[in-house]
């Protein structure tokens, strides 16, 4: 991989070039967590979490932490000026009315019209779907970080699920580990793609069709 | 309890005298999110006096020994009602044994669900869920405007327990950041609310305008000891 960045990073790099300034954002746990971290200083973003934050700010020093807030997930964070605290029934009503911008979220599968299947592996863990459903189906963006592959190797975008889904036709942009997608009007285009990988190999490790941009980027961080 | 603190709602009492309210097969409610905002002394006393058979309702089931996650690996809970259970593995077993019914609720969904019972309501419509085989199975759903809906039911319970930055002796309560998460929703949801409060100040200093949960909803304030678990992340 050379010496850039490691491979998470350069994923959350990427999604964090779809945030702008003003808007409020919302991350799920994982590779979105290391979003944050690639964003200019001076960017105005409010980030929002679902237990009733909006404006947090990065994780706390050590020994620092103060145990009566957390983001979603459960971990110490911090706000910042202009923050604010409501219930739960709250800030999910900011999610639902659509005044959340963006969420980025990991995901199990993606199809190829932007069904997102993130909440349940058949015949293992049953954890529930929290705040997916909503977030997926109400969120004006919804982008996923997610590797390419799974840990067998098997594509995790896909011609149709076969995991149970979480919300359909609600992704928008898929980050992976090799490769951007972008789903406007329920059709997969291969956008961007991280160098080296080529075309050929991000196509062979894909389990559906997909168009390709004509102008499609090299992403070289 | 600050011996001398005027007591001049009778809301102000012992764990003991709170847990009198306690009894095996209640329907529970509970605030809190992944434990942060859950009241630990109500929790040790729910497993000190040794209830069973409850159903338990609130946003996720905890941790194994973190937030009513202890009365769960107990076995104390016959049902949750929950957004997700992930985070305490032995609810996952306990359900997969046949030992603990859940009932999964979209986490937006089961807040306005909790508070549509606080609110004296019979249920919501949305339609978060609604194209989902899981979430919309055996639930009406309406037409409205030529929008499809959900119908999901409101929710009380027998108790509600909540956690409290500061409460008045006449149960007005104040949360501590994140920690409000369900607090509010939860204390208005319960036929009796009990609120286990980090500080219970006189009345009259709470400025109006900064309560959060009026005490109308609060029947009983007792002392926290605060946490005593440990947290994931320490």
């Amino acid at each position: 991989m050379g010496m850039g960045i490691d491979v998470r990073n350069k994923m959350a790099k990427r999604a964090a070039e779809e945030i702008s300034s003003g808007m409020v954002v919302n991350l799920g746990i994982g590779i979105p967590s290391l979003v944050p971290n690639h964003l200019p200083n001076d960017m105005n973003v409010m980030f929002h979490a679902e237990n009733g934050i909006v404006g947090m700010g990065e994780s706390p020093v050590k020994g620092h932490e103060d145990e009566n807030l957390c983001n979603a997930g459960g971990f110490p964070v911090t706000v910042l000026p202009g923050s604010s605290y409501c219930d739960s029934a709250v800030a999910f009503g900011m999610i639902r009315r659509g005044r959340v911008d963006l969420t980025i979220l990991g995901s199990l599968q993606v199809n190829k019209n932007g069904d997102l299947a993130n909440w349940i592996v058949p015949g293992k863990k049953v954890p529930g779907m929290g705040g997916a459903m909503e977030l997926a189906q109400k969120a004006r963006r919804v982008a996923v970080l997610m590797n390419h592959t799974d840990k067998n190797g098997n594509p995790k975008i896909v011609d149709s699920c076969t995991l149970p889904l979480t919300a359909s036709n609600c992704v928008d942009l898929v980050v992976t580990d090799l490769a951007v997608f972008k789903i406007i009007d329920r059709s997969l285009i291969l956008a961007e793609r991280f160098a080296p990988y080529t075309i050929a190999e991000i196509t062979a490790k894909t389990a559906c069709d997909f168009s390709i941009a004509e102008d499609i980027r090299v992403i070289d961080y | 309890m600050n011996s001398k603190m005027d007591n001049p709602f009778g809301k102000i009492a012992t764990l003991k005298q709170a847990m009198e309210h306690f009894h095996d097969g209640m329907t529970l409610m509970f605030g809190g999110f992944g434990g942060v905002g859950s009241p630990p002394c109500l929790i040790d006393g729910i497993l000190e006096k040794n209830i069973k058979n409850l159903v338990l309702i609130g946003n996720d089931t905890g941790f194994p020994e973190i937030g009513i996650g202890k009365v769960i690996s107990r076995g104390r809970a016959k049902k949750v009602i929950a957004s997700h259970i992930g985070s305490n593995p032995v609810a996952g077993e306990l359900m997969t044994q046949g030992k603990l019914e859940v009932e999964f609720s979209p986490q937006g969904t089961l807040t306005e669900r909790i508070r549509a019972g606080g609110m004296g309501l019979g249920a919501i419509l949305t339609d978060v869920g609604v194209d989902h085989e899981f979430v919309s199975k055996d639930k009406r759903k309406m037409n409205l405007n030529g929008k499809d809906y959900l119908v999901e039911t409101g929710l009380t319970a027998d108790v509600s327990i909540v956690y409290a930055k500061k409460a008045d002796p006449y149960g007005n309560l104040v949360f501590d950041k994140s920690a409000r998460n369900t607090n509010p929703l939860v204390a208005m949801a319960g036929n009796f609310t009990i609120a286990e409060a980090e500080e219970i100040v006189p009345l009259g200093s709470l400025d109006p305008e900064e309560i959060v949960t009026p005490g109308v909803f609060v029947d009983m304030v007792i002392p926290s000891e605060g946490v005593n678990w440990k947290w994931a992340w320490e």
